[in-house]
């Protein structure tokens, strides 16, 4: 069964310079407990995509359907979780509290909230700062909150943009594991945007490259690396073969620069 | 701590009050123009039962206004956010009021009222807390941000979910800093609108007919009053400041 289904989604903005086409006549399939990253220079519409799969805003033309059901009602009825390029934490809230968020507003009872909410701060190595506010945490700590938020219902689909652009190399390798963990284990499909090729292809199911002006899908890239993906992944040759494909992909042809705004650590 | 915080204001006060006796003492100061503090002093402990009561007569009248003043302005300012037509109509009666003087209402609602009501002078604290209330919480509620608006329709929260746990904590501190302007303006209104007639049991009362035979040294002793009146005021805002934005 399918997560994701978006066909033929064109979305334009109308602002004072005219006409922006963010995304031009776009299809993507994301099936169940897949893994798939969106990855393209800056503007091409991921965020944009992500929105609108998110029911956020809604597509000038063309369909999408989210478990087989509208964006809509797939919103409403919490089929999914989010994390948006800002973290996004309420200020006044402490980082428990702010985990704590979607709990509450679903009305999940105290007991339940305490403990899901020690996990999660566990899961994304906060432990020390639960009663800390946002402003006092720097601003990868920021986006570990969101992500522990975004996970705390255990959604069936999870919707990232750049969750890891503020992390350190360290923490970011030891997330990205994380979600591959979860994923894996909750059987939850990913959306993923990202500037990192490495970090797409070792996440993902496949690597979905992006082009600006208009927002199109130039390519869609199988990664086929299997399912054990450990740490040794990171030096295998597989690895780096799809690496060389996505960056190809970015540049539409075997190039030797970087395309602008993608970053291919 | 609070010693260091406490003293300097304290010390500052004390030597105001020292240099202001010795130049009324030494530059011959007539009393309908300064009296001494000394003179004032006396006086105080002359009319302290009566400077008690009328301080809670005219205390209770700008707590009153200000309290009905201030739900209104929230309440409406909550309307005025959600609904755009409720804005339009309100900005300029809004407008209206901000220029209102004391001076040209207290006659009227006096005349309205009658001269043994309360009401006047509560009706006249509402309308001039109302308007830095409204302007200031109507601010506090546009500062949602769009990823907070995002965040709170990607969880299909409800209208009041969004209201109760983005809107109104995010719009607290605009809140009071318009109560914090009220608190100090209910007082000073409270005061002045007793100078127009009526009743003849608060400050502003004791202040004009003191002043009026002559007995300068008794008015500075119900001016002293209402100052502190005023700073009560705004010390019990200033700790209902603190406790709100602990709460939230
Ligand atoms: N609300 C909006 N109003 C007008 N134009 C918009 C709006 N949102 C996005 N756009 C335009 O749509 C295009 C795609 O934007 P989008 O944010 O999806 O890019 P992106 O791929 O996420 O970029 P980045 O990698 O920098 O985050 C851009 O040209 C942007 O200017
Ligand atoms: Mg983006």
């Amino acid at each position: 069964m399918t997560a994701v289904q978006v066909t033929g989604v064109t979305k334009t903005f109308t602002t004072k310079a005219g006409l922006v086409t963010a995304l031009d006549d776009v299809d993507l399939t994301v099936e169940k407990g897949e893994f798939v990253s969106l990855i393209g220079p800056s503007g091409c519409g991921k965020s944009t995509l992500l929105r609108l799969i998110a029911d956020l805003d809604t597509p000038t033309s063309g369909v999408i359907e989210v478990f087989g059901k509208s964006a809509r009602q797939a919103r409403l009825d919490q089929d999914y979780g989010i994390a948006f390029q800002t973290a996004g934490l309420l200020p006044w809230r402490s980082v428990a509290a702010n985990i704590e968020l979607p709990l509450q507003l679903h009305g999940v009872d105290r007991v339940g909230r305490r403990q899901r909410v020690a996990q999660l701060i566990e899961l994304v190595g906060l432990g020390d700062f639960a009663r800390s506010f946002p402003e006092q945490l720097s601003g990868g700590m920021q986006q570990r909150v969101a992500i522990a938020r975004s996970l705390a219902e255990r959604p069936e689909l999870l919707l990232m943009d750049e969750p890891f652009g503020a992390l350190d190399e360290m923490t970011r390798e030891r997330m990205q594991s994380e979600l591959v963990r979860i994923s894996a284990e909750t059987g939850a499909a990913v959306i993923f945007v990202t500037h990192s090729i490495p970090e797409a292809v070792f996440l993902s199911d496949r690597v979905v490259v992006m082009s600006p002006r208009p927002g199109r899908i130039r390519k869609v890239i199988d990664v086929k690396l299997g399912d054990a993906r450990g740490e040794g992944l990171r030096e295998e040759s597989a690895f780096f073969a799809s690496v060389t494909e996505v960056r190809e992909a970015l540049h539409g042809a075997p190039a030797t620069g970087t395309a602008r705004g993608v970053d291919t650590r | 701590m609070i010693l260091r915080r406490v003293l300097p204001p304290v010390a500052l006060g004390v030597l105001a009050l020292l240099g202001w006796e010795l130049l009324v003492q030494f530059a011959k100061i007539q009393p309908y123009l300064l009296p001494a503090p000394s003179a004032i002093g006396k006086q105080l402990a002359l009319v302290l039962p009566g400077l008690w009561a009328a301080t809670l007569a005219t205390g209770s009248n700008a707590l009153i206004g200000l309290i009905a003043g201030s739900i209104l302005a929230i309440a409406l300012a909550l309307v005025a956010s959600r609904l755009r037509f409720v804005d339009q109509l309100i900005a300029p009666v809004v407008a209206a009021i901000a220029v209102v003087p004391i001076v040209a209402l207290a006659p009227v609602l006096t005349n309205m009222f009658g001269a043994t009501s309360e009401t006047p002078r509560r009706v006249i604290v509402g309308v001039v807390v109302f308007v830095p209330v409204f302007v200031n919480t109507l601010r506090g509620l546009r500062q949602v941000l769009p990823v907070h608006r995002d965040l709170m329709r990607a969880y299909a929260a409800s209208n009041w979910q969004l209201t109760r746990t983005v809107t109104i904590p995010g719009a607290l501190p605009y809140i009071f800093t318009g109560l914090n302007i009220a608190s100090s303006l209910a007082v000073i209104s409270a005061v002045v609108a007793e100078y127009f007639g009526g009743l003849q049991n608060g400050l502003g009362s004791r202040i004009t007919s003191a002043a009026s035979n002559s007995a300068y040294p008794r008015a500075w002793a119900y001016v002293f009053g209402a100052i502190l009146l005023g700073l009560v005021f705004y010390a019990a805002t200033l700790a209902l400041e603190r406790l709100a934005s602990r709460r939230r």
